[in-house]
């Protein structure tokens, strides 16, 4: 025991004292949650709209109130022809264009449905398409609401809610993408990386040469990490809490455990990876195409898994980060329980066990030669 | 008396060696590198699995008995492997602690040594000089009181001042009944050993004290000097008499069968114009067997 805490605290020494790891440790995190929720932002916030008003009338002046007013538009320019509203896109003033038509006040009042066109700029085509959905839904409240007052007919409304995340903010889903990432980055990279140093620097020989066993040597590197990358994720999540009002609907106990359980399947993945590189450049290679780039791309992090190819689909359910997500996804917004989230615990917490294995019967107590 | 017997045999790094080492004995693997020198000390510090053969280390089989053998020997090998990032006090209490005692328990199996590295033991393993770097790393591998050592090529890359402060203290460990082996590349140091075996391509040519391993040259030896060195060396080279020539420092050093020859060679090498011509016996050093045994092998 006495053994073990030695090395645990000969490793937190090389921890604090290479800035570059403290760096990747703590720096990486919190840029990696400003970034992704600042910057990937598919929200619409004041958009610019060029609206030809054809009818100009009490109606439609109503109508283009309610669009100025709303967070999502601004009226940029009202138009006089459709030509102005192609202008305005050039000049990139407005991405939205309205136009309504002449008898718009007089069909409303008959009870009839008028016809707007909407034009979005498709240069960017998926912010085309939200914009164009958030025109809609506002134009189709306004006309609703205005139905109601002009003629008194029972109108069939349809109307649709989004659950959990109302606002459709991209950071909720973001922060636990996120945390997987780090969370593999820091347990996984770290570990294959500080085990190739020993490796390179010749001091594994030494190690090996010792009454230590392969155990010890695992463990003592793992633990550190384990530890820091819980510290990490309780950032993360306080970040995604205060800074972007991520909701916290679970149980902590869960998320706790989903973390810690994680952490330790990316750990496994770590000493792998080290057993199998006798450099850190190897290591962190290996570490970067083998693990980051998959879990990227796989794991419904940015790319939503519905979406992938069926062969892609099935590769994805050996991504760790895929059923972390899910779970922390579950935990946060939605506030499942258990009841709920037990599946997918249970396939992290299979491809961990067998992870596990398979590092720790890749580990040799000698050189491999 | 505690024997430690090995013997075996590996393909390609090493072929079909043997040998023993007894208690108390400083025993030196002299050769150059590529040797097989550092797989050697691998296998007997149980790093690596022989091919063929078995080795023992104090009884214990490299390869069945491992932890026991590993319990029992400190190893320095050939790269300074010390963690850089930790300062000297702090290395020397890892090793301590790792292998189950502390530096207050075994401070006087390194005392002598760990004096001198005292005024920078806060000093981090890293920024140390290169000698210093070698005697932390036998502080290290000696304080869990081994009783056999292995050291690979300790003074590769240390000054010269530091390599005979470092043989002195290999002596002294010596007298406390250690077992230590020692490789090195320089042939002044073979002569600081109990018993050397010269090396090369993974066979073990020779192994005796080096005094015998000195009176086994055959021939007698002479330095040659001259202004025109590349002149003279293809010159003595085209003599019958001449077994072998070879260049030493300054000097060529030429064997001959008996010393009679040299007169002869002599006016030989001055009707040729060699004017400055310096000649005179000298003893022949291990480096010269060495010589001699690789011309040996490599004629077979």
């Amino acid at each position: 025991m006495r053994q073990f805490l030695a090395f645990v605290k000969k490793e937190f020494r090389h921890i604090f004292r290479d800035r570059r790891t403290l760096l990747i440790l703590f720096g990486m995190p919190v840029a990696q949650v400003m970034i992704f929720g600042f910057a990937l932002n598919n929200e619409v916030e004041n958009a610019g709209v060029a609206i030809f008003d054809m009818s100009m009338d009490y109606e439609s002046t109503l109508l283009i109130n309610h669009i100025d007013v709303s967070s999502y538009f601004f009226v940029d320019r009202t138009c006089r022809n459709i030509e102005c509203i192609e202008d305005a896109f050039r000049t990139n003033t407005a991405r939205l264009g309205i136009v309504i038509p002449a008898d718009f006040g007089s069909k409303l009042w008959r009870g009839e449905n008028p016809a707007i066109k909407i034009i979005g700029d498709a240069s960017d085509p998926n912010q085309a398409q939200v914009l164009t959905t958030y025109a809609k839904a506002i134009i189709q409240s306004h006309l609703a609401e205005r139905a109601s007052v002009t003629i008194e007919l029972p109108i069939l409304r349809s109307t649709s809610r989004m659950v959990f995340n109302p606002e459709l903010k991209a950071v909720y889903m973001f922060v636990p993408g996120i945390m997987g990432f780090i969370l593999l980055l820091v347990s996984a990279m770290m570990t294959s990386l500080t085990i190739a140093r020993e490796k390179e620097l010749g001091t594994m020989e030494l190690l090996l040469v010792s009454p230590l066993r392969s155990a010890h040597i695992i463990f003592g590197k793992v633990a550190p990490y384990w530890l820091l990358s819980f510290v990490n994720a309780i950032i993360i999540v306080l970040l995604g809490i205060v800074v972007f009002d991520t909701p916290m609907n679970g149980s902590v106990v869960l998320l706790t455990m989903s973390c810690l359980l994680f952490s330790l399947t990316a750990l496994a993945l770590g000493i792998f990876i080290s057993a199998r590189s006798s450099s850190q450049m190897t290591a962190m290679l290996i570490s970067m195409m083998g693990l980051l780039l998959p879990t990227i791309l796989l794991s419904g992090f940015i790319f939503p898994i519905e979406n992938m190819p069926v062969v892609l689909q099935v590769v994805s359910n050996v991504i760790p980060a895929k059923w972390f997500i899910i779970l922390i996804k579950g935990l946060m917004i939605k506030g499942s329980g258990i009841n709920m989230l037990w599946k997918p615990f249970a396939i992290l917490l299979f491809i961990t066990v067998l992870l596990s294995i398979a590092a720790i019967r890749n580990v040799k107590p000698r050189l491999e030669s | 008396m505690r024997n430690i017997g090995k013997s075996y045999k590996e393909v390609i790094a090493l072929n079909d060696i043997s040998f023993d080492v007894a208690d108390g004995e400083l025993f030196g693997l002299i050769g150059p590198d590529g040797a097989g020198k550092t797989t050697l000390f691998r296998i007997l510090c149980t790093l690596i699995v022989p091919d063929q053969g078995e080795a023992r280390v104090r009884g214990l089989d490299v390869v069945e008995d491992f932890r026991s053998i590993r319990k029992s020997i400190g190893y320095m090998p050939g790269r300074f492997s010390l963690y850089q990032d930790l300062t000297v006090q702090e290395n020397l209490e890892f090793f301590a602690t790792i292998f189950g005692t502390t530096i207050e328990q075994n401070y006087h199996l390194v005392r002598d040594i760990y004096t001198q590295l005292e005024p920078f033991k806060q000093r981090l393993a890293g920024d140390l000089s290169g000698g210093m770097k070698q005697k932390l790393a036998l502080c290290c591998a000696l304080i869990h009181k081994p009783e056999v050592l292995f050291l690979d090529e300790p003074t590769t890359g240390v000054d010269a001042v530091s390599r005979k402060e470092f043989w002195q203290m290999l002596k002294r460990l010596k007298k406390d009944g250690l077992a230590i082996l020692v490789s090195t590349p320089y042939m002044d140091e073979a002569a600081l050993c109990d018993r050397i075996a010269l090396m090369q391509n993974g066979r073990i040519l020779d192994i005796n004290t080096p005094q015998k391993i000195s009176e086994e040259f055959v021939g007698v030896l002479y330095a040659v000097k001259s202004s025109r060195v590349y002149d003279l060396l293809i010159a003595l080279r085209a003599h019958p008499l001449v077994l072998s020539c070879y260049a030493f420092g300054e000097y060529l050093h030429v064997t001959l069968a008996k010393s009679e020859d040299s007169k002869e060679l002599e006016s030989h090498l001055q009707n040729q114009g060699f004017s400055d011509l310096k000649i005179h016996l000298v003893t022949p050093g291990i480096e010269n067997v060495f010589m001699q045994l690789l011309q040996q092998t490599d004629e077979k």
